[in-house]
């Protein structure tokens, strides 16, 4: 058997890999999108904790975000998808089933990196409404605005628009870590890299692949993120 | 619709022996202050009088610890609290009242992210809910008063500090407020911007909009206001027309502060 | 929870802990001589070894980790020339493979961090030193990086807590380091919460020390920020010596 050469892994013929690549690469950004939405639902809650929560909610809140970032993802990820795959193995005794469910690896890993992404998100969000001018607040209570409509019409938005810069930095973030999750057999980008280094025996040349597809949808989504910013971020000043 | 400045017109505001404290310090020691459509109060006093915090309590942006609030003859229900001091019963009637005063700040707090017209509609068709169009139009027309229509598309980092406290201002009317404050709406500006600033204001008072302004301006208060009221550790020291107050004034801290 | 359980989970642990504190102890001194390499290059002004770094830190930031560690491991015995080089006992080594690429990948975020310290330092500072008569180097030494240090620091504590973090990585290329052995002890009994909370509080109690440990730098750093009593007594302090 001769070895293929570089490019002809890149082929879409049948014996390329870039079919597989781009199904692994799709799935790594839907992972990662999924671990930043959870992650971005807990850092709202996270952040509200920590403004305006009372005593006992702002401890939680606390331990939370030291925890998550004192502690290694990994080590979250092992967490839920051993212990997800105990718990509903146990659950699935109570309902007669014998032998070992597992859970399936990509909600552990959504899970796990909204997690530890939610504990980034807290501090962006917290910074950020820190960051809103105190006199804009006021002038929407002066005004006459009720709690709910000042959150949604005013604080929200200028929230939102500082945090954007640290939104982008926390996606990033969760773009890398979300490799991590191929150690749940989640047929990822990495994952997919693996398949294909040992079943061609090229393991630098997939690796080094699946690094420039990192690199190509990190960049892609950095300039879409400047833009992003660019457009929300007009007249709002930045101290 | 040019009223007569001393015409005795119905009570816009009134209150009633307000107390406030912050921890130990009274500020407010039991401020009485009873404003009928149309007039002008000018307050005076000097820093730490509790000026500017007499103007906050009255729409509620700071809650007062007793004493009563009425505005255009509703009075804001209030509950005692659990620390001895008072809360309002009713947050929906307290914005209900906030509506009703327009309120023009130091430091302009126009909203960063919404253009020069999106701030000038924003309480009007959200808070007010009236309809859209109506108060665009309203919107044009107030910024074509204050002298800034051609921005009416710019964000607030665009504009000059003037040109910010005159887009306040407009944001402000466009509530149709019973009761405009001002707090100290010069003092954040550039000497040579105050000018314009205080001519929307005088505008303003030639039409016989009722209004409060906290401010150092003497001359201001002194040619313009119909009513002067000055305040010191606070109390009320002086209260009377600008000619009675700073002609005649009995009180030897009111001499001292106007020279200084 | 099971005390005697947990007791053993305790031990077993903690036992892999020297492995953890070696590889990030390497991974940091390395990563931290080649990143402060990598922020001269940046600030260097020559415009060749200004773009390298550049490219250097794109790449490395913008990949992830363990993508870095899979290709020095795995990618690099693909070549026979490396197999049969005299590095290829240092190459198959997985420790040696997790210690490069740690260094590696630390060293393209601590130039930043550096970077960022040296652009701190004002000019006026160097200007004075130069004007009485230091050389370049000694500029340098004296001068910019104290500065520039005492600056970097904090973040740099920062970097140094996602390199005990990153460590973990090493178990899956087969080190068992305190992760390597919280996923095996895991697999075999499933009690994944137990052991969870005991690596936890292992890596939460060095992350901890060695924040204490980057305050206390910070404060002997920093005299000059701090009450005059104090000041002065630094002072007298090094007059008696």
């Amino acid at each position: 058997m001769t070895q293929p050469g570089f490019l002809d892994l890149l082929s879409f013929g049948p014996d390329g890999w870039s079919k597989a690549l781009l199904a692994g690469a799709w799935m790594t950004i839907l992972i990662a999108l999924s671990g930043y939405t959870i992650g971005a639902v807990i850092g709202t809650f996270g952040a509200w904790a920590k403004i305006s929560g009372g005593r006992a909610v702002r401890v939680a809140a606390d331990a939370y975000t030291t925890i998550l970032r004192g502690i290694p993802d990994l080590l979250v990820i092992y967490l839920l998808y051993f212990g997800g795959s105990a718990a509903i193995t146990s659950i699935g005794r109570l309902f007669g089933a014998d032998g070992f469910i597992s859970f399936p690896g990509f909600l552990a890993g959504a899970l796990a990196v909204g997690i530890t992404s939610g504990a980034q998100h807290t501090e962006v969000f917290r910074g950020a409404f820190k960051a809103v001018h105190r006199g804009e607040i006021e002038a929407a209570i002066a005004c006459g605005m009720s709690r709910a409509l000042r959150f949604r019409r005013i604080i929200a938005p200028l929230t939102l628009r500082h945090a954007l810069p640290g939104l982008g930095n926390v996606w990033q973030v969760v773009l890398k870590e979300s490799a991590l999750v191929s150690i749940t057999g989640v047929v990822e980008l990495l994952r997919q890299s693996q398949i294909g280094a040992g079943s061609t025996g090229l393991p630098f040349d997939f690796y080094l692949i699946a690094g420039l597809i990192y690199l190509a949808i990190s960049t892609v989504s950095s300039i879409a993120l400047r833009q992003a910013e660019r457009h929300f971020s007009r007249g709002v000043r930045r101290g | 619709m040019n009223l007569p400045l001393s015409a005795a017109g119905s009570l816009a505001l009134s209150i009633k022996d307000l107390h406030k404290s912050f921890g130990p310090i009274e500020v407010l020691k039991g401020i009485s202050l009873d404003a009928r459509e149309g007039e002008v109060v000018s307050i005076l006093g000097s820093s730490g009088s509790g000026k500017s915090t007499f103007l906050r309590c009255i729409n509620m942006l700071e809650t007062p610890d007793s004493g009563s609030l009425t505005v255009g003859g509703e009075t804001i229900r209030m509950l005692p609290a659990r620390n001895g001091k008072s809360k309002p019963a009713d947050i929906a009637q307290v914005d209900r009242v906030r509506s009703r005063l327009g309120m023009v700040f130091q430091s302009f707090n126009l909203w960063t992210h919404k253009t020069i017209i999106e701030n000038v509609i924003e309480a009007p068709v959200h808070v007010q809910k009236r309809p859209r169009k109506e108060c665009i139009e309203e919107a044009e027309a107030l910024l074509a008063k204050v002298g800034i229509a051609d921005k009416r598309n710019q964000y607030p980092s665009h504009l000059s500090g003037g040109q910010q406290q005159r887009a306040a201002i407009a944001r402000a009317l466009a509530m149709r407020p019973d009761v405009m404050l001002f707090d100290e709406p010069t003092s954040a500006l550039d000497p040579e911007l105050v000018g314009e600033v205080l001519r929307v204001m005088r505008s303003l008072a030639e039409e016989g909009r009722t209004m409060l302004i906290v401010t150092h301006e003497m001359g201001f208060a002194r040619d313009v206001s119909s009513r002067v009221i000055f305040l010191h550790k606070g109390l009320v020291e002086e209260d009377g027309s600008p000619k009675d107050v700073f002609e005649n004034s009995r009180s030897d801290r009111f001499r001292q502060f106007i020279k200084g | 929870m099971d005390w005697q359980f947990t007791q053993e989970t305790f031990l077993s642990l903690i036992s892999a802990l020297p492995l953890t504190l070696s590889l990030a102890g390497a991974s940091i001194v390395l990563g931290a001589m080649l990143a402060l390499a990598l922020a001269l290059a940046r600030t260097s002004g020559i415009l060749v070894l200004d773009w390298f770094a550049r490219a250097y830190v794109f790449v490395f930031r913008g990949t992830p980790l363990l993508v870095q560690i899979f290709l020095i491991y795995y990618g690099l015995s693909q070549f026979p020339a490396v197999r049969h080089s005299i590095f290829w006992p240092v190459l198959r080594d997985a420790y040696w493979c997790a210690v490069m690429a740690l260094s590696l990948n630390t060293a393209a975020y601590a130039s930043e961090i550096i970077r960022g310290g040296l652009l701190s330092v004002p000019h006026g500072q160097v200007e004075a030193a130069r004007a009485c008569g230091m050389s370049r180097l000694m500029v340098f030494r004296r001068i910019v990086l104290p500065l520039a240090i005492r600056q970097a620091l904090p973040g740099y504590g920062n970097e140094m807590i996602s390199m005990i973090k990153a460590t973990s990585l090493a178990s899956i290329i087969t080190l068992m380091e305190v992760t390597g052995v919280a996923a095996r002890i895991i697999s075999e009994t499933y009690r994944a919460i137990e052991v969870f909370v005991v690596a936890g509080f292992i890596y939460l109690a060095i992350n901890f020390l060695l924040t204490r440990l980057v305050q206390l730098v910070e404060f002997k750093l920093s005299p000059h920020l701090r009450q005059p009593e104090n000041a002065a007594q630094a002072v007298i302090a090094g007059d008696a010596r």
